[in-house]
């Protein structure tokens, strides 16, 4: 019976070779990691000595020293922290509504093909429209604050999102969805033990989607509505000439946006690490 | 004695923009308990459709499907194994084999035991931990018998379920569940493309012909053999006779 089991291997003594390969596998990676913090380095040195020989003027382009020592500032100042904060919050926010309503929906759209049907065309107009266009508008039915804002942020992602999340759940299987039938099952348990699980690897890489472009429309929305945030400290940056408030929001914004993505990817390796499906899909 | 199955006059046509497919046409037979029944017929002839419509996932066009139902209150008296294995990667064989049981919600102590048994029965008790991806197809194909036993049905339904699995695999896997169904009283209905397949297993064959699909010949096999084993049956004198009938048969259809 052991011959049928395969990869039984492992448990055996390293040979020369395979100790060879996972050299080299470390190695590669290593060099990966090298170059990605090089292509940075190079940059910023190259912005730094560009105003050092008074290539770029440091008011417009402010320059990486000059930003060091303003992080330091922002970073002692509550204000900052209170900015950023409220930008996480409202990008956290309107992900969660933005994956709530694309569950919804999806699963609707998957269980009834007919209202998929009627729906499609819409889905694909609204999921052109530039969003930024809808804006003023939210402003002036929702008013100023922070719903306007979260609003501004799920409506960038919503549409495709909803899109996305169809088609993962239509991705599944025919033949599974015919097994469960065949032991009995209806729709909903299709879905449970099937439709949904198979789907959750396409349903995370359409979240990872989703937060940077929550993100987006959150930025948006703190631009022409916010009184706080740091696309308000952006604007405001931008309209005194403190560009580089500007350039550091912007970087906090990379930053925020980087560790979203982080995040997800994480929830997203420990439960297709839980399921046991064999997903190589590292970086 | 009351037919475990009754057949009558099924007719099935399937319609698409492109026009109507008649699949099968004036379809009868009955199967008697414990019977071993393959259906042969050239590919892409309606046996499938056959199992779906008495497995209920179509409706007939017309004529009659009569399933008998013993056990009270049980949602299928039909398993029904179909071509692949389909057990969900996510889940360990242990839990693919309870599927049917959580979906009925009949996990019970008793349900739970039987499929305990049949695990340590078809020798996957040691593995029933493991993902399906870590067993071979044999044992794949074993655990997904179990899922369609878990929930006792008296009538067996099986797609070509060997068809996954290489040569020799096949011949062995095939007369091992086939010896195992046996020992337990259920009437069977089995697909097969392979002739010898066919008749080393059951005891009664269907051939089918080309589209619409009706039955061309309906005979009981009696093969003399010492022993229960898969080469006793296929060294039986009247093997070779059945084979030779059953190949004319399927290339008479064929032209």
């Amino acid at each position: 019976m052991m011959s049928e089991i395969r990869n039984q291997n492992q448990t055996k003594e390293q040979s020369k070779e395979q100790t060879e390969f996972l050299q080299k596998h470390r190695a590669y990676h290593r060099k990966i990691a090298f170059f990605r913090g090089s292509i940075l380095c190079v940059f910023l040195a190259l912005w730094q000595i560009a105003v050092l020989t008074n290539q770029i003027d440091p008011f417009f382009f402010s320059s990486p020293i000059e930003l060091i020592l303003k992080a330091k500032d922002f970073f002692t100042d509550k204000a900052f922290w209170m900015h950023t904060g409220i930008t996480t919050y409202e990008t956290i926010l309107s992900f969660l509504i933005v994956s709530l309503i694309s569950f919804a929906f999806g699963f609707v759209l998957w269980r009834y093909e007919f209202i998929s049907k009627v729906l499609e065309p819409y889905f694909v107009i609204l999921n052109s429209i530039p969003k930024s266009a809808l804006a003023p508008l939210l402003i002036v039915w929702l008013g100023t604050g922070s719903t306007t804002i979260i609003v501004c942020g799920l409506s960038v992602a919503v549409f495709g999102s909803i899109v996305n999340f169809y088609y993962a759940f239509k991705e599944c299987e025919q033949g599974k969805i015919i097994l469960i039938k065949t032991l009995g099952g209806n729709d909903m348990q299709c879905f449970r033990k099937v439709v949904f699980p198979s789907a959750i690897p396409l349903l995370f890489s359409a979240s990872k989607v989703n937060v940077g472009l929550s993100l987006v429309g959150v930025i948006i929305g703190e631009f022409l509505a916010g009184r706080r945030g740091l696309g308000y400290l952006i604007i405001y940056g931008s309209q005194v000439f403190l560009l580089s408030q500007v350039i550091f929001c912007i970087l906090i914004l990379c930053l925020i946006a980087f560790i979203l993505y982080r995040v997800l990817q994480f929830i997203e390796h420990k439960t297709i690490a839980k399921m046991g499906v064999a997903g190589d899909r590292s970086i | 004695m009351e037919h475990v199955l009754k057949i009558e006059n099924l007719c099935f046509t399937y319609h698409t923009l492109q026009g109507e497919t008649e699949v099968l046409k004036d379809i009868s037979f009955t199967l008697k308990e414990g019977e071993f029944v393959a259906v042969i017929g050239p590919s892409g002839c309606g046996k499938s459709t056959l199992f779906s419509l008495i497995a209920n996932l179509y409706q007939p066009t017309s004529g009659s499907i009569v399933v008998r139902r013993q056990n009270e209150g049980f949602t299928s008296p039909i398993g029904y194994m179909l071509q692949k294995d389909y057990l969900l990667e996510w889940r360990s064989i242990y839990d693919n084999t309870l599927l049917g049981l959580e979906i009925n919600h009949l996990l019970g102590e008793s349900s739970i035991q039987r499929v305990e048994e049949l695990l340590k029965l078809y020798g996957l008790w040691e593995f029933r931990n493991k993902k399906p991806s870590q067993l071979s197809g044999g044992m794949k194909q074993r655990a997904a018998l179990i899922r369609t036993l878990a929930l006792n049905p008296d009538l067996l339904l099986l797609d070509e379920p060997f068809s996954a699995l290489d040569y020799q695999t096949r011949i062995t896997v095939s007369s091992d569940i086939c010896n195992l169904i046996r020992g337990t009283n259920k009437t069977v209905l089995l697909i097969t493309h392979d002739l010898s397949e066919a008749i080393s297993l059951a005891d009664r064959i269907l051939v089918f012909s080309n589209r619409p699909a009706h039955i061309i010949r309906d005979f009981q096999v009696h093969l003399t053999r010492s022993d229960d084993t898969i080469l006793a049956s296929r060294n039986a004198p009247e093997f070779k006779e059945y084979f030779h009938m059953l190949w004319e048969d399927l290339n008479d259809v064929r032209d």
